[in-house]
């Protein structure tokens, strides 16, 4: 039951992690994307009717990430070209992800009536390690995208941190002018990182149907774009606070599932609030959010 | 006014052009499905009333939209207050038998409008005062409520029976006055276009409407004169909490008459929708909530139909509201979100070196 609770832990906060890292991203360069649940969706649609028309996991994958890509580059063109609210285009561009997978599905698979289900990504072999107490399940049952989300962290720390690349894509988002006066192209880093976050967010969604479900239902992301939003804060802006928070949402989710399952008095409603009440929280508690960067949520038009 | 007539209906136009595209590549008949939208919508006597019932919530999800953003208050969590004054109406609705029906459904409205103010007001009182970006608090907030809903109709607040999710009933005397029944034509309406009035001369004809919209404008410099930026922003976002908790309140007490999960279908949102085609002038946004109000109403008949999924409104909708904001640059840049501290510092970059 434990083991089962831990196991569940570390899937549920892959797509979170994934997504948190791509907005991390994003909001170093000064862009704040509340778009994310519909870059998730869109991922986790195009992926699924990829590998369900070609048999392929692989092309599902890469459908995923081409989905969350595209919605993306919208965003990027609204945002960074045309400076318009980032609150408001994100909040559209997920409205119409919630749009756009409803009506393909019901177009392409409600009529029908086949089931639309694909086999899912299977967990690696790891062998006798696979059966250690506590920590088997916890390091050692799991798919491939569940590493390579957790590698990302201090790879994307790295990158941020301690390359010249990572430098000039943060100087964009505390001071956009300077960057640009030091010969910067802050609207190609803009992009740039939306384009990273893009391909991020859309192996997240691709990970709820190729690994979780094997199938899709409409609005399968069911807010956890919104939840790699609040891990972001949560995190302080640094990648390891983000795996932190992010396991920390994907054990309230898991706790969820386990109460239902056992059919406790326990409501478990609290649980999956939690977190939500505890980001808020520490965002009265951090006050003036000193962790995010200068720039972040304005517009940026070169002079 | 002519001329942003003339904005919205080009981008509804362009949107329609898109869709129009979207629907042929899917092979399904646009003219088929806008011809299904229009019947639906408008019908019969009884889909004209229904539209009009269904535009009711987005007026009041779209005033909510207006005075936050007028403010350049980016709530995004009008679902959220929705939510929160719907359950204050449901929770004491049960309780409100022995009352006059005017009274009755007066004390309904008012715990609605308590409930969504305080949703608002915390993230009002959190920017205010802990300089959190309202953006995310509202955000979280939709979540917080969307639980409390969930854990009400399944425990403290569920019907007698205990067998289903859902609260117990309403007393008779806090439902809405109905007119025309079968039809779901209620006062609710009217309410909502009163209050519609009243948020047109609260913005435009009050100088606490004019402090909103210069605060709007340029937040920093309202401060330079005098303006008192931290009450006003408690205030705006526990109005516009309290305008979208009066809307939850209504909808309980006119159509659904007791609590159950996913009471709201997003209305919040589509409430920004709403907003922006009234480019965020209370007025408009009763004509532009009957426009999406149809919308909603006519795609249940043209999902039926056409075999077309109803969400191709939520495509609609987001196609309008990015138009807008590709045509309206200028005018939201004016609006533009101050979600950066005032006073920008440079934070240490671990171990990297200075970046100024």
């Amino acid at each position: 039951m434990l083991e089962a609770f831990l196991n569940s832990t570390i899937s549920m906060a892959t797509p979170i992690l994934l997504a948190a890292i791509g907005e991390l991203i994003v909001e170093e360069s000064g862009i704040i994307n509340i778009g994310i649940e519909g870059a998730m969706l869109s991922g986790a649609f195009f992926a699924l009717s990829a590998a369900y028309f070609s048999g392929s996991t692989a092309l599902g994958l890469a459908a995923g990430i081409a989905a969350g890509l595209a919605v993306n580059a919208i965003l990027a063109l609204l945002i960074v070209n045309l400076a318009v609210n980032q609150v408001v285009a994100g909040t559209a561009l997920d409205i119409f992800a919630v749009g756009i997978t409803g009506v393909f599905y019901r177009r392409l698979f409600g009529i029908t009536g086949k089931a639309f289900i694909v086999t899912t990504i299977p967990k690696l072999s790891f062998g006798p390690l696979t059966h250690i107490p506590i920590v088997g399940p916890v390091l050692f049952r799991h798919d491939p995208l569940v590493y390579f989300a957790f590698a990302l962290v201090p790879t994307v720390g790295f990158v941020l941190w301690r390359t010249r690349y990572g430098l000039g894509l943060r100087a964009a988002g505390e001071r956009p002018e300077a960057a640009d006066a030091l010969g910067l192209d802050v609207y190609r880093l803009r992009w740039q990182a939306l384009l990273a976050a893009g391909i991020l967010t859309g192996l997240a969604g691709a990970y709820l149907t190729l690994v979780y479900a094997g199938t899709f239902v409409e609005n399968i992301s069911a807010g956890r774009g919104y939840v790699a939003l609040a891990v972001v804060i949560l995190g302080r802006w640094r990648p390891w606070g983000l795996a932190a928070a992010s396991v920390l949402f994907g054990a309230a989710m898991a706790l969820q599932f386990g109460l239902q399952a056992l059919g406790t008095a326990i409501p478990y409603q609290l649980f999956l609030a939690l977190p939500y009440a505890l980001t808020l929280v520490v965002l009265a508690a951090m006050g003036g959010q000193a962790a995010s960067p200068s720039a972040l949520g304005e517009p940026y038009r070169r002079a | 006014m002519l001329n942003s007539f003339a904005r919205a209906a080009t981008a509804l136009l362009l949107a329609a052009a898109i869709i129009a595209g979207v629907l042929l590549a899917l092979g399904a008949s646009p003219i088929g499905v806008f011809a299904a939208l229009a019947e639906g919508a408008f019908g019969s006597w009884y889909a004209l009333t229904d539209t009009i019932v269904r535009a009711t919530p987005l007026i009041f999800t779209g005033l909510a939209i207006s005075v936050s953003f007028s403010g350049a208050l980016w709530n995004i969590g009008a679902d959220g207050q929705l939510v929160a004054g719907a359950i204050a109406a449901g929770a004491i609705g049960p309780y409100l038998g022995g009352w006059p029906r005017p009274i009755a459904i007066l004390i309904l409205l008012i715990a609605g409008a308590a409930g969504g103010a305080i949703w608002g007001g915390i993230c009002g009182w959190l920017r205010a005062r802990r300089d959190t970006n309202e953006v995310i608090s509202t955000i979280m907030m939709n979540f917080v409520a969307t639980q409390l809903l969930s854990w009400g109709v399944h425990g403290p607040l569920i019907e007698a029976s205990g067998a289903y999710p859902a609260s117990t009933p309403i007393a008779d005397s806090a439902r809405m006055y109905a007119f025309f029944p079968p039809t779901r034509l209620n006062l609710g309406i009217g309410i909502a276009v009163a209050l519609a009035v009243g948020c047109y001369l609260l913005l435009f004809k009050t100088s606490v409407g004019f402090e909103v919209r210069a605060m709007g404008r340029n937040r920093r410099a309202a401060t330079f004169f005098g303006i008192p930026i931290a009450r006003l922003t408690i205030g705006i976002l526990a109005l516009s909490g309290a305008l979208a908790g009066v809307g939850g309140a209504v909808q309980v007490s006119a159509i659904t008459h007791r609590l159950y999960e996913k009471l709201s279908p997003g209305w919040g949102f589509e409430g920004i929708a709403v907003a922006l085609v009234a480019r965020l002038n209370p007025l408009g946004i009763v004509a532009s909530a009957l426009l999406f109000g149809a919308l909603d109403n006519g795609s249940q008949a043209m999902q039926r139909s056409q075999g077309v999924s109803a969400v191709l409104v939520q495509v609609i909708q987001a196609l309008v509201i990015m138009i807008l904001l590709a045509f309206d640059t200028r005018v939201f840049a004016g609006l533009r979100s101050r979600i950066a501290p005032a006073t920008p510092t440079m934070r240490p970059a671990a171990g990297a070196p200075s970046d100024a």
